[in-house]
C-alpha cells in the first residue's frame, strides 16, 4: 500500500523538492558516490518507509533508548575532568567546608567537577538522573511489555536481552554511583566487600582480588571506572544494537483494531513521521533530563565528604534500584550457621547473592514458561489487554509487590522517621509483608482481570448505557443500551480463545508412557489453572442472538415511550 | 478452540478471526491545517517561533555561562549555584522547544496517513533453510572434522588448555588474604607500650575519669596517629593504609553501670570479667552483618544500632545480637589502663572484625 491520496498534504510535504535543481544535482552526486560503494539504495528503500505503529506506550522503551544516549553524552564530558585515583591529595577546590582535607583523588576532582568547572555540576547531575530514568524507563518498558504479552513468539529472545540490559544497567548505575569515593557510595561499597566475604568457599579470595588486598584499599575506584566507562557501556552497547535490529527484523507488535492483523502492520512510514516524532522526542528526554539536571539536586557529595571507614550516616540508602535487595538484606533474620570451623552467612547469602539472580533468571524465563503452558507455538504480533490474559497480569503483579514490598523495606528507617513507627516492627511486618502480599495481590489482578473481561462481555452482548431511563406505563424504570460502534466491537472481539486443556483420558489415550505422561498431565493441569475462569469472546451466535434480543428489548422500550403517559426519553419519535 | 494451539510445523500459524468481520482501516480523516491554508500558515509559523524560542535559549546558556560565577558562591538559588540551574534551564528549554516544535511539525503538518505494511514470518523460507543446511554439511564435510576426530580433539584440547591463560594472568589483581583479617593494628601494643585508645579525629588519650555512664566515644588506636611510639614504620599509616587499619581498628568505647555488665567468654572459654575499665567497654565499630560502621547509641539499654539495616548489638552482654540481620555479636576488646592512667588495650581482638567470611570460626560467648 503506498501513501495514499497526498493531495490535500500540506504543501511544505508536497512533491516539489525544497532545494533548488543545483542543490539536488550535487545531492544526486554524493548519493550516486556513497551508494556505489556502499550499496545503500537496497538497505534503505526497504527501510526509509517503514511502517512504526502508533501507541502511547511504545514510548516508554523510546525513554530508555534516548536516556541511555544522553548517558553517553553527559560521561563522555565527565571523563574529561575525572581522575579515577584513590591516591590521597589535599582538596583546594572552591568549597570553603572541605579545604584542606585529605582526600582520594577521585573525591577530589569529583568536587572539581561540581565547584571549578562551569557547567559540570549540571552534567554529573544530569548523568545522575539519566541514569535513573534509563533504569526506571527499562522497567516500565519491561512491564508493558510483559502486560500485553509483547514477550511472546517470536519476540522471547528480545526479552531476555532485554533482561540483560536491566542487569547491565543497574551493575552500570552502581560503579557509577561509587566512583565520587564519598562517605555514602564507600559505604555501599563497604557493603559490596561483605557480600563477596559471604561467598561461599572463595569469598574473602574474591574480596581480596577485587579490592587488590584489603578493604578499601587503592585498586576499587580504577577498576570499577574501567568497568563502568569500557566494559559495560560496551556490552550495552552491542545488546541496545541487538534489541533495535531484531525490533525492525520482527516489526513491531501492534494493539488489536480494524484493519490491524497478525499479518499487517499499519502505523506511519520511518520518513518523515516516525522519524520526526522519535527524533523530537529524543529532544524532549534531552530536554527534561537537562532541566532536571539544572533544577534538581542529586547526589551531592560535597554534603556527605570523603571516604571514611569509620564513619556513616543515619538514613544510608543506595540509588532507588539498588533499594529491593537491600530491602531484603534488613528485614531478614539473622541466620548464620557455624559448623566445623566455617561460617554460612545466609542473611548476606540469600538477600544479596541468592535473590537477585534468582528473580533474574524467573524474568528471564517467564516467555518460555508461559509458552509451555500454554503449549502456543504460533507468532503473535498483536497485542493483548492486560485483562485478558489474568494470569499473566497477576504473575507480574505479584512480582511487582514483592519488589515494592522488598523496596520499602530498604527504606524502614526513613518510614519508621517519617510516619514515627517503630522499626522493629516494621521489619516484623515486612517479613511476612513479603510472603503475604503477593499471593494477595495475585488473587486481587486476576479475579480484578476477570471481572473486566465480564464487563467486555457484556458490552459486547447488551451494548452500552445510553444513560437514558425509560418509565413503562406501569411505572418501572429501565435503561436503554445501545449497540457498540462496529469498529468497537471488532477490537473487542479480536483476540484469542484460550486453548482447552486436554484431559486425563486424552492423554492417557495418547499411547505414551512414564516421564512424557507426568509431563503432559502436569501441563494439563496448569493450562487448567492458567486459563481457569477466563471469560471467552462470545461466538458470532452468542453475538447475533444477543443482539436480535437487544433490539427487540429496544423496540419494546420505545413503544412503550410512544404509548406511555409521559415521555422522558429521546425527542427523535 | 483447542485446535488452534495445535502446532504449526511452520511455527507461523495465525490468531484465528473473532466473531465479528474485520471492518477494515477507518476512512483517514484531514486534519484542520489539511484543508485550511490560514491554520496550516499558523501551525507552520509555531513550529518557527518554537525553533526561534530554542536559539534564544542558547544564547542566554552562552551568556549565563560566560556572566555566571561558579565556585564557592555555590548557594546563590536555592541552596545551589546560579551558573548550575541558569544553564540547565537554558539548555533545558534548548533542546525541548526543538524537540516540540519537530513533534508540532509532525503531527500538524507531515502526511498523517496511516498506511500497512505485512508482516513475514520471522523463519527463514524451507528453501533457505536447506540451502543451508547444504552447505554448512558440506563445509563440515569438506574440513573432515568428523572424519578427523584426532585434529578435533586435540583442537578442543588446545582451546580448553589456552582458557588457563587470561585466568592464570588475574591471578596478581591481588594478594591471597592470608591471615590478614584475623589481625588488627589493635596487636601491635606491646607490653611496655599497650596500644593507647584515642579519640577519633583528636588523636587525645582518654582517662577513665573522661567518661559518664552512658557516654559513648568513637576511638582509633593511638598507632595510627602515633607510629614511632609502637616502632610502627610511618608509611604503615598514611594513605591507603590508614583506611584500611580504620576500616579493621575504629572502636567505641561506652561507659555504662558496671553492675550492668553481664560478662561473657572469650575464645578460651575464660570469663570477660576483666575486659573493662570501672565500667568502660570497647567494641569493634564495625558491623558483623556487612561492615557499616555502627554508631547510634540507646544510652539507657546499651544498646548499639547500625545505621544501614538496624543490626542491634546489646553492648552490656558480649555484643549480643538483639534485632536485625546480623548473625554474631559485635568483638570485643579488652581494655585496661597503663601506668599515666589513660585507656589501652590489653591485646587486639579474639576474633576477625567486620563482615563474616567462609573460613572464619565462631565460639559462643555465653
Amino acid at each position: 500500500m503506498t501513501a495514499g491520496d497526498m493531495s490535500k498534504v500540506a504543501t511544505t510535504n508536497g512533491t516539489t523538492p525544497a532545494t533548488d535543481a543545483k542543490g539536488a544535482k550535487a545531492a544526486g552526486a554524493i548519493a550516486n558516490w556513497a551508494d556505489e560503494r556502499l550499496g545503500l539504495g537496497t538497505a534503505m528503500k526497504k527501510n526509509l518507509r517503514k511502517v512504526f505503529p502508533d501507541h502511547w506506550s511504545f514510548m516508554l522503551g523510546e525513554i530508555a533508548l534516548w536516556s541511555f544516549v544522553v548517558l553517553l553524552l553527559t560521561g563522555v564530558f565527565l571523563t574529561l575532568w575525572f581522575d579515577p585515583s584513590m591516591s590521597e591529595v589535599q582538596y583546594n577546590g572552591a568549597y570553603d567546608p572541605l579545604r584542606g582535607k585529605h582526600v582520594s583523588s577521585a573525591f577530589a576532582s569529583t568536587m572539581d567537577i561540581s565547584f571549578d568547572v562551569r557547567g559540570g555540576l549540571l552534567m554529573r547531575q544530569m548523568h545522575h538522573w539519566a541514569a535513573m530514568i534509563f533504569i526506571a524507563s527499562m522497567m516500565i518498558h519491561m512491564m508493558r511489555v510483559y502486560f500485553t504479552g509483547a514477550f511472546r513468539k517470536p519476540r522471547e529472545l528480545n526479552w531476555v536481552i532485554g533482561c540483560l540490559l536491566l542487569l547491565l544497567g543497574t551493575i552500570e548505575g552502581f560503579t557509577g554511583y561509587s566512583l565520587p569515593d564519598d562517605l555514602l557510595s564507600g559505604t555501599g561499597v563497604r557493603a559490596a566487600d561483605g557480600f563477596m566475604k559471604a561467598s561461599p568457599v572463595v569469598g574473602s579470595y574474591m574480596s581480596f582480588f577485587l579490592f587488590g588486598g584489603e578493604f578499601p584499599g587503592e585498586s576499587i575506584i580504577p577498576r570499577f571506572y574501567v568497568m563502568h566507562i569500557l566494559l559495560i557501556p560496551g556490552i550495552l552497547l552491542a545488546l541496545v544494537a541487538a534489541h533495535m535490529l531484531l525490533l525492525v527484523y520482527h516489526k513491531h507488535t501492534q494493539w488489536a483494531g480494524p484493519g490491524r492483523t497478525e499479518e499487517n502492520v499499519v502505523g506511519y512510514p520511518m520518513l518523515p513521521v516516525y522519524a520526526a516524532k522519535a527524533g523530537g522526542f529524543f529532544f524532549i528526554v534531552f530536554g527534561v533530563i537537562t532541566l532536571m539536571g539544572g533544577l534538581f539536586s542529586l547526589n551531592p557529595v560535597w554534603k556527605f565528604g570523603p571516604y571514611d571507614p569509620s564513619k556513616v550516616t543515619a538514613g544510608s540508602q543506595p540509588d532507588w534500584y539498588m533499594g529491593w535487595p537491600d530491602g531484603l538484606l534488613r528485614i531478614i533474620p539473622a541466620w548464620e550457621t557455624h559448623i566445623f570451623g566455617i561460617t554460612l552467612s545466609w542473611n548476606v547469602m540469600l538477600p544479596i547473592l541468592v535473590m537477585p539472580p534468582l528473580m533474574l533468571m524467573i524474568l528471564m524465563a517467564l516467555p518460555f514458561i508461559e509458552a509451555w503452558i500454554t503449549g502456543d507455538k504460533r507468532e503473535h504480533h498483536l497485542l493483548q489487554r492486560p485483562r485478558n490474559a489474568p494470569t499473566r497480569t497477576a504473575i507480574m503483579v505479584a512480582l511487582m509487590t514483592f519488589y515494592g514490598l522488598s523496596w520499602a523495606a530498604g527504606g524502614n528507617d526513613i518510614i519508621a522517621i517519617k510516619m514515627h513507627l517503630s522499626i522493629n516492627e516494621i521489619t516484623y511486618f515486612m517479613r511476612g509483608a513479603v510472603f503475604i502480599g503477593p499471593v494477595i495481590a495475585f488473587i486481587i489482578a486476576r479475579r480484578w482481570c476477570i471481572s473486566l473481561q465480564r464487563h467486555d462481555e457484556g458490552k459486547l452482548l447488551h451494548g452500552i448505557e445510553s444513560g437514558v431511563l425509560v418509565r413503562s406505563p406501569e411505572g418501572a424504570y429501565a435503561e436503554k443500551h445501545v449497540p457498540l460502534p462496529v469498529s468497537e466491537a471488532y477490537t473487542l472481539s479480536a483476540r484469542d480463545d484460550d486453548p482447552t486443556p486436554e484431559t486425563v483420558e486424552e492423554i492417557e489415550a495418547s499411547g505414551l508412557a512414564g516421564r512424557k505422561v507426568r509431563l503432559r498431565k502436569l501441563r494439563a493441569k496448569l493450562q487448567a489453572l492458567f486459563f481457569a475462569d477466563n471469560i471467552q469472546k462470545p461466538t458470532a451466535e452468542e453475538l447475533h442472538d444477543a443482539q436480535h434480543h437487544a433490539e427487540h428489548e429496544l423496540h419494546e422500550l420505545e413503544s412503550q415511550i410512544a404509548a406511555g403517559p409521559n415521555r422522558h426519553g429521546p425527542t427523535e419519535h | 478452540m483447542s485446535d488452534a494451539h495445535t502446532p504449526d510445523p511452520t511455527g507461523h500459524e495465525l490468531v484465528p478471526a473473532g466473531p465479528i468481520p474485520d471492518p477494515g482501516l477507518p476512512e483517514h480523516q484531514w486534519r484542520p491545517t489539511d484543508v485550511d491554508p490560514a491554520k496550516e500558515k499558523r501551525a507552520e509559523r509555531q513550529v518557527a517561533s518554537l525553533l526561534g524560542l530554542s536559539a534564544v535559549c542558547v544564547i542566554l546558556f552562552l551568556v549565563s555561562y560566560f556572566t555566571l560565577d561558579i565556585g564557592d558562591n555555590w548557594h546563590v538559588v536555592a541552596g545551589f549555584g546560579a551558573s548550575t540551574m541558569a544553564l540547565g534551564a537554558s539548555l533545558g528549554f534548548a533542546l525541548l522547544l526543538i524537540g516540540v516544535a519537530i513533534i508540532h511539525w509532525a503531527r500538524k503538518l507531515m502526511g498523517d496517513h496511516e498506511i500497512s505494511e505485512l508482516r513475514h514470518p520471522a523463519r527463514s523460507t524451507d528453501a533457505d533453510r536447506e540451502g543451508t543446511l547444504e552447505a554448512l554439511s558440506l563445509g563440515l564435510e569438506e574440513s573432515g572434522i568428523g572424519r578427523r576426530p584426532l585434529i578435533r580433539n586435540s583442537l578442543l584440547g588446545a582451546l580448553g588448555i589456552l582458557g588457563l591463560a587470561p585466568v592464570v594472568l588475574l591471578r596478581d589483581l591481588g594478594p591471597l588474604p592470608g591471615d590478614k583479617l584475623y589481625h588488627t593494628i589493635w596487636g601491635k601494643g606491646t607490653k611496655s607500650k599497650p596500644m593507647r585508645i584515642v579519640r577519633d579525629g583528636i588523636w587525645t588519650p582518654i582517662l577513665a575519669s573522661d567518661l559518664e555512664n552512658g557516654d559513648l566515644v568513637n576511638c582509633q588506636p593511638d598507632a595510627l596517629h602515633n607510629p614511632e611510639r609502637y616502632g610502627i614504620d610511618p608509611t604503615e599509616v598514611e594513605g591507603v593504609n590508614l583506611q584500611i587499619h580504620k576500616s579493621k581498628a575504629s572502636l567505641v568505647l561506652l561507659r555504662m553501670d558496671p553492675g550492668d555488665i553481664k560478662p561473657g567468654k572469650d575464645a578460651n572459654g575464660n570469663s570477660r570479667e576483666n575486659w573493662d575499665v570501672n565500667g568502660i567497654v570497647a567494641y569493634s565499630k564495625i558491623c558483623t552483618h556487612v561492615g557499616c560502621p555502627i554508631s547510634l547509641n540507646e544510652r539507657t539499654t546499651h544498646h548499639l544500632l547500625c545505621p544501614c539495616h538496624q543490626s542491634t548489638f546489646d553492648l552490656a552482654n558480649s555484643g549480643k545480637v538483639v534485632f536485625g540481620p546480623a548473625g554474631r555479636p559485635l568483638p570485643q576488646l579488652p581494655i585496661a589502663i597503663d601506668d599515666e592512667g589513660y585507656l589501652v588495650a590489653q591485646s587486639d581482638f579474639d576474633e576477625p572484625v567486620g563482615p563474616s567470611f567462609w573460613e572464619r570460626d565462631y565460639y559462643d560467648r555465653w
